[in-house]
């Protein structure tokens, strides 16, 4: 028997109000992502991939149709249930890595165990493993300021999936990183399913990148093509 | 923590605010409470046992005055050891000159002590303590022009006893237009234990005079029975609360507004709205709380600049209400925090992520 996607998207659209217009980001999106996935989803401006991401990640409902995520009606959920959807079963990596500024490498991965209610739990194992894997482990007392943007785009991986997300979600993760960095990164999240089965949608603009996805998928004008 | 640490000049600026606040409440009920403990105090220096004022007088102020002929009555009482009349003149501000009959007064109260100087002998002089000397920078053989008359400064005593400024009480009384008239009677017992049959004996025969022993009448110096200054005091503290509340809704709104995007993270990462709040008002809890410790802080400052220049004021500590001052600077900030606060909750998570 084949397991379920942990991804299920049928017929979705949104539309959202720019002024006096209304601009239909996706037009009708049928997706299915399977647990344990790497999915690239590329794509020019414009194309809806971000609009998708945003959705994916419980930032923004959508419009009209049907998507479930780890067997869970996204078109359903109240404000507080995509807050809860977003602590509990995804995690974020953005091109502009997003760190707190204020808070060092150990505080920013600290935060979002905070937030999930885990911050005064005993360290876990499986992640010492991670932070190793991320090359992070001497690194963790530096505030975003003193690191490299490769630097910075490892701890932002390590706090996506430091709660052990359904899914990752992965926002043009090399955009801001020169080759070495980048392939550094992809290499990351490449090592994160093989090794751990982390299910992982990346959105990017890179044919390059997309390659290291098990999957690619194309997107322009709201539309998978 | 580390957000205010992130941003010192502001985090400073706002404590700093919110310090002046909790200074401005702590010196007002300092400096009252000292005045009434200071006149209290002088009041019992001066040596006598029971007061007895005019009809209808009021606790604080000696603006009623009666017939000198009441002394000589009081004087052959019962157990009346000694019984010496004073009369009061305002003389600006809070300061006043007291007429006295400076045998009997130094009789009653065990002389003063000259610091400077002697008691006068002659005319037109006056005794003046030694912070009322400190206060109008004199010394002994200046001249003072009070009353629109000129006074030599015939001696400067040791603070404590009754008053601040004395002057020989007959000429206080023709040149104030008092001939004949007093405004307090003190009165010294030949033994205390008597102090309640003769202040009952005392107000029989002195019908609607206001006679009270000096304990008493000391306990009275209480801001309650100082018209206004319980009302005064409230509208200090609610202007208080008006300053925390803006200081804190200023910079907290600055601060929501340069944070957007960590909020944005913060939504990003799963924070409930609840949980962005609570940050804000943790930290404006902090700022209240450094704000009130400088605030204290002030006030031993504020003492220091009343001692220096006004030393006829005296302002004491009042750690009593240090608790009450920080409640009222953190319920201030905390109503300051909360438009802000829920400006932040609400922010858009994708907007927010996308602020530079």
């Amino acid at each position: 028997m084949t397991e379920a996607p942990i991804i299920e998207i049928r017929g979705l659209k949104k539309v959202y109000r720019a002024g006096e217009v209304d601009v239909q980001a996706l037009r009708g999106i049928d997706l299915d992502v399977g647990r344990g996935e790497f999915l690239a989803i590329v794509g020019p401006s414009g194309s809806g991939k971000s609009t998708l991401f945003h959705i994916l990640g419980g930032l923004t409902p959508p419009t009209s149709g049907t998507i479930h995520i780890n067997g869970r009606d996204v078109m359903q959920m109240t404000e507080a249930g995509r807050t809860a959807m977003r602590r509990d079963s995804v995690g974020f990596v953005f091109q502009k890595y997003n760190l707190l500024p204020t808070l060092s490498a150990a505080d920013n991965i600290e935060m979002a165990r905070h937030i999930s209610g885990k911050s005064g739990q005993a360290p876990d194992p499986w992640f010492q493993d991670v932070l190793k894997l991320l090359g992070l482990s001497d690194r963790l007392h530096h505030k975003p300021r003193a690191l490299s943007g490769g630097e910075q785009q490892r701890v932002a991986i390590a706090r996506a999936i430091v709660n052990h997300p359904a899914i990752l979600l992965a926002d043009e993760p090399t955009g801001n990183l020169d080759t070495e960095n980048s392939n550094l990164v992809l290499g990351i999240l490449r090592d994160l399913n093989d090794r751990l089965g982390q299910t992982i949608l990346m959105i990017t603009h890179n044919p390059e990148a997309a390659e290291y996805a098990h999957r690619i998928v194309r997107m322009r004008d709201g539309r998978i093509v | 923590m580390e957000n205010l640490k992130h941003r010192p000049v502001r985090t400073l600026l706002s404590s700093a605010a919110i310090g002046v606040q909790v200074c401005m409440i702590l010196t007002l009920v300092g400096v009252s409470r000292g005045m009434l403990t200071d006149m209290a105090n002088r009041t019992r220096g001066g040596g006598a046992d029971i007061i007895i004022r005019a009809p209808g007088s009021a606790i604080i102020g000696f603006s009623t005055n009666f017939s000198a002929n009441v002394l000589p009555v009081v004087q052959k009482m019962d157990h009346v050891d000694l019984a010496t009349g004073v009369l009061v003149q305002p003389i600006g501000g809070i300061d006043s000159i007291t007429g006295i009959d400076l045998d009997r007064f130094s009789a009653m109260s065990g002389g003063f002590r000259y610091l400077e100087g002697a008691p006068w002998t002659g005319t037109q002089e006056i005794v003046v303590d030694e912070v009322w000397a400190k206060t109008k920078k004199i010394k002994a053989g200046d001249t003072q022009n009070l009353l629109n008359t000129n006074w030599r400064v015939a001696g400067v005593v040791e603070a404590g006893k009754l008053s601040r400024v004395f002057a020989p009480l007959s000429l206080l009384q023709d040149l104030s237009a008092n001939t004949g008239k007093l405004t307090a009677i003190y009165v010294k017992l030949d033994d205390k234990a008597h102090l309640e049959p003769v202040i009952a004996a005392l107000k029989d025969r002195l019908t609607d005079y206001r006679i009270y022993s000096i304990d008493e009448f000391s306990s009275l110096f209480s801001v309650d029975n100082i018209p206004m200054l319980r009302q005064f005091i409230s509208v200090i503290i609610g202007l208080g609360l008006l300053i925390g509340f803006l200081v804190v809704f200023l910079s907290m709104y600055t601060a929501v507004l340069e944070r957007t995007r960590e909020i944005g993270i913060l939504k990003a990462l799963g924070a409930s709205p609840g949980f962005i709040v609570g940050i804000l008002l943790r930290e404006t809890a902090l700022l209240a709380l450094v704000g009130s410790a400088i605030g204290i802080l002030f006030t031993y400052g504020t003492r220091l600049l009343i001692t220096t220049l006004v030393p006829n004021m005296t302002q004491v500590i009042v750690p009593d209400w240090w608790p009450i001052a920080t409640v009222i600077a953190i319920v201030g900030a905390m109503i300051g925090a909360v438009y802000p606060g829920l400006k932040a909750a609400r922010q858009d998570a994708i907007e927010a992520l996308s602020y530079d």
